[in-house]
């Protein structure tokens, strides 16, 4: 349902973060997006949601098709309506709004019938803790509930797709397990698809169905998560595993080198 | 003390006005972070927009005053569209001085128009005098009082309790998360300029019932200035206190100090407490204090 073809992102019209970046979101998957820092990966969300032009950034080539339309370079809350919502890095909550209106504010912009006391009692039943802190300001509230918060708040514009940037970041992990926990539970019964940007492999290659891995702006691997798991590379470098029974030296490690190969 | 009473019931009904004219600038403040130097000049266009339909034209007053409404939201969404909206992402100064010209365009255009001439409404609040504690003052007061009230509590309400004020107190905080969650950010810039057109509108006829519509009522764009810093920028109730509070102030000092200084205390006083709020409590009393969780 969401393809990318070949995208390239300029920021500023000439830093050239995305070097033709291809990637398929089919409907009712998650996909993960793995990749080391700055390797373009919220760059890449933000392409998709529209988020780039509020930072002087442009997709300068390629395709970005939403059931069959093209969304490229289109206004954020023009996507967000049309059911793409991104829940962007860094838990931004509206902090002065207590968590109800955080809700209310996303609610009423997506174009069918919305019913907000429906939908209200839809994301209270996803994180009933936020039932409990209605009225409790949101700046306030404790890193996990805040990403709660603003997984609650892209609920509430009837996502079909939702982008999820790095939702682990920070959190304890007990925490980051109720998280993906409620990720999975939102993909079966909202039908809602994800394309889940993490640091944390282990934990999006858990829930995922596909994988890639980015690295400096292009997409380097990708395939089903299983596979991916199994990858040596990617246990090398993401899963922070090395082959059972042997010692780890730092002779064997060559990281630049592997890398290198991938970039070919 | 009767005196004293009777200052301060100008005071306060001054007060009122002023939180009312100060509310359309705050909303402008909070939603783009633009300091609008043309409130003022929303204030005079109203008070001669009002002049023109009920004086000239001499349409029945609530006719004039829907009209007089409308004619002002118009106005803000036109500079809006026309003067703002194209500076959209450049720096914030660049929209500030454009404010700041805008003042100057209309003052001009309203003074070339109107020759700046002293114009009054026709009469429709009873004359009859209210006696409280041995102050007596004229009904002006009370009416006028009453309907800013009306008006300010009618603003608060729709920006705490309507979807679209909600909407507003959410691009507040930020463009960005606000257009995330399907925001119309740019619409809600127009609709706070529509919104602080029409409220500066009515505090400009408001005055010109008190005191007569004359070039003088753009200066009440100044005025919002003392009030909203003891307020704080971002915040209506700010707003209102600091608009009672400097209306009270003002009127007191001058009717204590005046004889002794040969006038011009109103003039001057909210200045003189704009400068040492600004020395002691830069970002008012009711500034947003940015929440920061340690």
């Amino acid at each position: 349902m969401l393809y990318l073809n070949n995208v390239e992102v300029v920021y500023s019209n000439v830093i050239l973060v995305l070097k033709g970046v291809s990637l398929e979101l089919s409907d009712g998957h998650i996909v993960a997006l793995l990749g080391a820092n700055g390797a373009g990966k919220s760059t890449t969300l933000k392409a998709i949601s529209g988020l780039l032009k509020s930072e002087d950034g442009r997709v300068t080539d390629g395709s970005i098709e939403f059931n069959g339309k093209e969304i490229k370079n289109g206004d954020a809350e023009k996507i967000a309506r049309m059911g793409i919502l991104q829940v962007m890095e860094g838990r931004r909550v509206f902090e002065q709004l207590n968590v109800e209106e955080n809700l209310r504010a996303a609610s009423g912009h997506w174009g069918g019938a919305s019913n907000t006391a429906q939908d209200l009692e839809m994301v209270y039943d996803y994180f009933p803790k936020l039932r409990t802190y209605k009225k409790k300001t949101s700046g306030y509230l404790s890193g996990g509930e805040q990403q709660m918060l603003v997984m609650g708040r892209a609920l509430m514009g009837h996502p079909k797709v939702m982008l999820l940037d790095e939702p682990s970041l920070g959190l304890a992990p007990l925490v980051t397990e109720q998280i993906l926990e409620i990720i999975q539970l939102v993909n079966e019964r909202e039908k809602v698809s994800v394309l889940l940007v993490e640091q944390n492999a282990t934990m999006a290659l858990s829930i995922a169905n596909h994988a890639y891995v980015m690295e400096d702006g292009h997409i380097v691997l990708d395939g089903p998560a299983e596979k991916l798991m199994e990858n040596e590379d990617v246990k090398e470098f993401y899963l922070g595993l090395s082959q059972v029974g042997h010692k780890k030296s730092y002779h064997d490690v060559k990281h630049y080198k592997r890398r290198k190969r991938w970039l070919g | 003390m009767t005196l004293f009473l009777q200052f301060a019931i100008a005071g306060i009904t001054m007060g009122a006005l002023y939180s009312l004219i100060a509310l359309g600038f705050v909303l402008i403040y909070k939603s783009s972070k633009i300091l609008n130097f043309a409130q003022g000049e929303f204030v005079l266009v109203g008070g001669y927009v009002g002049l023109f339909f009920i004086t000239q034209l001499g349409l029945p007053i609530w006719l004039g005053v829907v009209l007089l409404v409308a004619a002002l939201a118009l106005l803000g969404f036109v500079i809006e569209k026309l003067t703002i909206r194209p500076l959209v992402g450049q720096p914030i100064l660049a929209i500030i001085i454009m404010t700041l010209g805008l003042s100057l365009l209309i003052n001009g255009t309203v003074i070339c128009i109107t020759g700046s001439e002293l114009g009054t409404f026709p009469q429709f609040i009873p004359t009859a005098p209210i006696k409280i504690g041995g102050a007596v003052f004229s009904q002006v007061y009370a009416w006028c009082f009453g309907i800013a009230v009306i008006l300010v509590a009618l603003s608060t309400y729709f920006f705490l309790y309507t979807r679209y004020g909600l909407y507003m107190r959410a691009t507040a905080e930020s463009h960005e998360v606000a257009q995330s969650v399907g925001i119309k950010v740019r619409s809600t810039f127009t609709l706070a300029w529509v919104i602080a057109a029409a409220i500066g509108g009515i505090g400009g006829f408001l005055l010109g019932i008190i005191m007569g519509v004359s070039g003088d009522l753009s200066e009440f764009g100044l005025k919002v200035f003392p009030v909203v810093l003891l307020g704080g920028l971002e915040s209506i109730p700010g707003a209102i206190i600091g608009g009672m509070v400097i209306g009270l102030l003002e009127n007191v000092a001058a009717g204590y100090l005046d004889p002794l200084m040969g006038g011009g205390v109103t003039e001057v006083f909210p200045y003189i407490i704009m400068v040492i709020i600004l020395i002691f409590k830069p970002y008012g009393l009711f500034g947003l204090t940015r929440i920061e969780r340690i």
